[in-house]
């Protein structure tokens, strides 16, 4: 789960991380009212979406006066903006963050990340920031400095010093920093994050370190425990799909493809899109049914993979275990009813003869495979409009 | 032989008295696992499935001499129930369940290091099918019908994967050793090299299917392994070709974010450590056929 910058430096803050003051703006007289709250004559006008890369794309404005500033909030209010991350879609602007523009000196990079590899949080600071750190790791990896974190201890102070010295700070300095490294350690774990950055972390004139940009993303599995964390979930930077889907217990994906995709697990249902492929087409949706696929879950997941416009053809593949076929047959004869497109449906597994003789004799024109090579040819062939028994 | 359980593993179940694990442990007995008892905390002196209940996995092993336990726990308590296990002294312990925090698991994988290597639990999962040693023991959730027992072994992140891979070689008549899944969350408690090494290491296992997804360096450094010390034959197969990058495919752990995690890029690695891999997820069983007939 992702969320905003102006969310992401508000939790930060409760860590020691200092960051710009700011507000947030849904319309031009708000961001106005909170310039004029926030008083000085330098203001950053963020655009809030779910995406890095909104500085080249046009959604960071500095303004110097209130007039600047609700042209710039109206210019980018309902905006989409089309960033490297945001894919060719963009994303809609419906949040804006009004900040404090601070004048610095220096900008470095600061981040953090549960490192799979190592198993542990690994800390990555650069003495250069502002610019991508894969940029940074390709042109220049000897600036880069790196520390892991014991899980059994925490991250220890001198681990910080290190880091805070290598990135060139002085005395004075370095203890802000380490204040910085700490807090944005301490809200990691205990706010079960996969990922922090702060990118640029600056050094004002005064000798202030600050965080002027701030990314958190979080561990889905771990939000369970983290109420404060989970409403601040935005539904608008998500696909509807994708959470009308959640609420079921589903897990979709939307793709750009034409066969759409009904699976039990999600490495079978990987696998299933990729013969999709090989056999010639193109599937447009991940699902994943899980283990217990009740006839309210199969319907669900038919209704999702109908809302997308483009499905010419429907596979379902069922490799039951925790599942029986004869229930999942039962589900999807019920869900097929009405069906307007093509349905491939193969079944294996836990009671798969009986399963199939559901499906045989339901007396709906359902296109039976008994392996997963001729179920993928079948729903190509029949999305390309040709006859399939 | 097979690797992990056999017919003489003595396994209890943790969280038994649930439903879930209720159903599963009914089917792992009926396979023939040598199920000694369970623990629930707080149903100690109880019996199910008319076998004793302890409160505790330390009052387990004392009174049963269990070595292996299946984990049924909600996510929450996951990593506590791990590491009671862990310190039980157990040899092996297996998570089916799914949606344990990544930090959880990260701090039981060093709790996991007080212990010296020999004494060292293995974990098998979490979010994964289980382990089956076909024709003696089962310790998952897997239909298990689909195996027949052989000699090819079986290491996949995905549990419907492995059933296909199963399936398909049942159908060439080609049998299991065992069939382990590791599961597909970003840490996991045993890797495929873990699993390849005891594969290499068991007589009865001719060649190994190793059934990877998108996400992470694990497939890349098994096929080094593969390359430079398994004389056994290693069929490789990566799902996820069609995964777009950055978005999370179902498995918290199968995601494309760094250089390395695609399927296209692990399937060519695989390649240049000169495994066998299978083209497509179909055709799993005949690539396992081609490799056992090269083996001789």
């Amino acid at each position: 789960m992702d969320i905003h910058e102006y969310q992401a430096k508000e939790l930060l803050s409760g860590f020691g991380v200092l960051v710009p003051p700011g507000g947030v703006a849904y319309s031009p007289e708000q961001a106005v009212y909170v310039a004029t709250e926030l008083g000085g004559w330098h203001w950053a006008i963020k655009a809030q979406i779910h995406a890095g890369g909104r500085g080249k794309a046009g959604g960071i404005k500095l303004c110097r006066t209130y007039a600047e500033v609700a042209a710039a909030a109206k210019a980018m209010l309902g905006s989409t903006l089309i960033t490297h991350q945001t894919g060719p879609g963009g994303k809609v602007v419906h949040r804006l963050y009004v900040e404090k523009a601070e004048p610095y000196v220096r900008a470095m990079y600061l981040g953090f990340v549960l490192d799979r590899k190592i198993e542990r949080i690994r800390i990555i600071a650069s003495a250069e920031g502002g610019v991508e750190i894969e940029e940074i790791a390709q042109s220049r990896p000897r600036s880069l400095l790196q520390q892991q974190v014991d899980p059994a201890v925490g991250l220890q102070a001198f681990q910080a010093r290190e880091l805070a010295f290598g990135m060139g700070l002085n005395i004075k300095q370095v203890s802000q920093a380490v204040t910085t490294i700490m807090g944005c350690y301490r809200a990691f774990r205990d706010l079960d994050a996969t990922m922090v950055e702060i990118n640029p972390l600056v050094v004002t004139k005064d000798d202030r370190v600050l965080a002027l940009d701030a990314k958190m993303s979080f561990d889905d599995n771990a939000m369970f425990r983290r109420p404060k964390v989970t409403e601040m979930r935005d539904a608008a930077e998500e696909d509807p799909r994708e959470t009308q889907a959640a609420e079921f217990g589903l897990n979709y994906v939307g793709l750009t493809g034409d066969i759409g995709c009904i699976i039990n697990g999600a490495g079978l249902a990987m696998a299933t899109m990729d013969m999709i492929k090989h056999a010639g087409g193109e599937p447009a949706n991940f699902l994943d049914v899980g283990g217990g696929a009740s006839p309210e879950r199969v319907a669900a997941a038919f209704n999702l993979v109908l809302s997308d416009r483009n499905v010419k053809a429907i596979l379902v593949n069922i490799f039951a275990g925790i599942n029986r076929c004869d229930w999942v047959a039962q589900g999807v004869v019920q869900a097929a009813k009405d069906l307007a497109v093509p349905l491939v449906v193969r079944l294996a597994g836990t009671n798969v003869e009986e399963g199939r003789r559901i499906i045989a004799e339901c007396g709906l024109p359902i296109i039976s495979a008994e392996t997963l090579a001729e179920a993928a040819h079948k729903a190509v062939a029949a999305a390309r409009g040709e006859e399939v028994k | 032989m097979s690797i992990l359980i056999d017919e003489t593993t003595r396994v209890i179940v943790q969280g038994f008295t649930g439903d879930k694990a209720t159903f599963h442990a009914k089917e792992m007995i009926a396979y023939g696992t040598r199920v000694v008892g369970g623990v629930t905390p707080g149903k100690g002196g109880q019996r199910h499935l008319d076998r004793p209940v302890f409160h505790t996995v330390k009052d387990a092993v004392t009174a049963t001499g269990a070595e292996a336990s299946l984990v049924f726990v909600p996510p929450p308590y996951a990593a506590d129930a791990l590491m009671e296990a862990a310190d039980a002294g157990l040899r092996l312990v297996c998570i089916i369940s799914d949606g344990i925090p990544s930090q959880d698991m990260m701090r039981v994988k060093r709790y996991l290091r007080r212990y010296p290597r020999e004494k060292r639990t293995t974990i098998v999962g979490p979010n994964c099918a289980g382990i089956i040693s076909a024709g003696k023991a089962m310790l998952g959730i897997m239909p298990r019908h689909i195996y027949i027992r052989g000699n090819v072994g079986v290491v996949s992140r995905s549990g419907t994967l492995g059933y296909e891979a199963g399936a398909q070689m049942k159908a060439l008549g080609i049998g299991i050793t065992t069939s382990v899944g590791i599961g597909g969350d970003p840490i996991n408690g045993s890797s495929f090299l873990d699993h390849l090494m005891l594969f290499e290491q068991d007589p009865e296992t001719k060649a190994v299917v190793m059934i990877g997804e998108i996400g992470g360096p694990q497939e890349s450094e098994a096929a080094k392994w593969v390359k430079d010390n398994m004389t056994k034959p290693v069929v490789g197969y990566v799902a996820g070709l069609t995964a777009p990058k950055g978005r999370r495919m179902g498995h918290a752990g199968a995601i494309i974010s760094a250089e390395g995690d695609s399927a296209a890029e692990k399937a060519e690695i695989m390649k240049s450590y000169g495994l066998y891999v299978a083209p497509s997820a179909a055709e799993l069983g005949s690539t396992v056929g081609r490799a056992l007939a090269k083996a001789g």
